[in-house]
């Protein structure tokens, strides 16, 4: 009788930590579309659903950014029912600059979370980037860029800071490219750090510097480049 | 104690019940033209430490022990093994446009170097797959150049 015992403690014990290790991911995949229903009224706490949504996994990425996109982004919709084609395309590409120096902003700053925010914003605009406007040579060009930056921009979304920042450096040079297709209606800098990673750009809309990839630590490094416009 | 032998009772059947649980398993003999291996055909090393260390996750073919037929494992395997592929997939090398194959010589470059890759859990399981840190910069050095190359 008392190898029984002794028996069944091992093969519970054996049992339920093989569970939860199998189980950890799907339970928490249950309680994040658990999440999602309750929050989708309430547009005031959605900032904070995104927040904690930051270290799901890749798969839930895509429900996050279809709740994104209808929520926060209402000028999307509202846009590709009033105006013309030609001018959504241009409003595109503004948007994903504009997200592109959001996320810049907060990496300044060192913030973490934000950073993550605008990271998923950039994704979820870049999803929805019509380019059926550009010549099919820029169409293809586009294409990639677009492909290549979401993926930088998903890990952004769920990644530490020095993570980010690797990230940001490619996608910064998916952004760059882009601009040289689409065109900027405002000035934009091109600005460079020689110590980050063997050196690495930026772009920004003001000549000053504020350095992205350390923040604080060495917020005036770097020069300006060039000058886009 | 007749509570204890139905407990036990009910777990042996739920751990054999499990067991018949089908899992999608990652294998297959083809090895296509958009291989990474056969399309940058590196030198015998790095072809080494890439198939025994990064293949199992990172392409169509797992080199299953066999511990890992057997559920829950099996699952969490699956999972990881999906992750990895969606992440990257060397079998699918040279579908990927030139500025992904950048991007992703980066990552790669990174997460080897700041020995991220392989994971822990990974190598806790698989002691084969473990590098060194002479096997690190061999694969960092080698990737070092195929990205010059793709610049």
């Amino acid at each position: 009788m008392k190898n029984l015992k002794v028996a069944t403690a091992i093969v519970a014990m054996a049992f339920v930590s093989l569970t939860t290790m199998s189980c950890r991911d799907t339970k928490k995949e249950d309680l994040h579309d658990d999440g999602m229903h309750s929050e989708m009224p309430e547009e005031g706490n959605h900032d904070d659903s995104m927040m904690n949504h930051e270290n799901s996994m890749m798969d839930e990425n895509d429900s996050i950014m279809n709740h994104d996109t209808s929520m926060m982004d209402h000028n999307n919709t509202d846009r590709s029912n009033t105006v013309m084609d030609s001018k959504m395309q241009n409003s595109d590409a503004k948007q994903v600059v504009a997200d592109y120096m959001a996320l810049k902003d907060a990496l300044v700053a060192t913030n973490k979370e934000d950073a993550a925010k605008a990271g998923k914003k950039l994704e979820s605009t870049l999803k929805g980037f019509n380019v059926s406007s550009y010549s099919a040579e820029q169409q293809k060009e586009l294409k990639d860029i677009i492909e290549d930056a979401m993926e930088h921009a998903e890990h952004i979304g769920k990644s530490e800071m020095d993570h980010q920042r690797e990230h940001f450096k490619i996608l910064s040079k998916d952004i760059t490219d882009m601009v040289a297709i689409t065109g900027t209606e405002t000035t934009l800098y091109q600005q460079f750090c020689p110590m980050y990673d063997g050196g690495s750009a930026w772009l920004s809309r003001s000549k000053d510097i504020k350095n992205p990839y350390y923040g604080s630590k060495m917020l005036n490094c770097g020069k300006v480049e060039k000058e886009i416009n | 104690m007749k509570i204890l032998r139905i407990i036990l009772i009910i777990l042996l059947i739920a751990f054999v019940g499990m067991q018949f649980v089908p899992t999608r398993r990652n294998q297959s003999n083809i090895v296509p033209k958009t291989d990474f291996l056969v399309v940058n055909n590196p030198s015998k090393n790095v072809n080494t430490i890439l198939q025994e260390s990064c293949y199992d996750c990172h392409s169509n073919n797992t080199d299953y022990p066999w511990y890992n037929k057997m559920q829950p494992i099996a699952w969490f395997l699956e999972h990881h093994i999906k992750e990895g592929k969606d992440e990257l997939n060397f079998n699918e090398w040279d579908t990927y446009s030139e500025r992904r194959k950048n991007s992703k010589l980066n990552a790669m470059i990174h997460q080897i170097e700041d020995e991220e890759m392989p994971l822990y859990s990974y190598v806790l399981m698989h002691r084969d797959a473990e590098i060194s840190k002479d096997e690190r910069q061999t694969l960092v050095a080698y990737l070092r150049i195929l990205k010059k190359n793709h610049e």
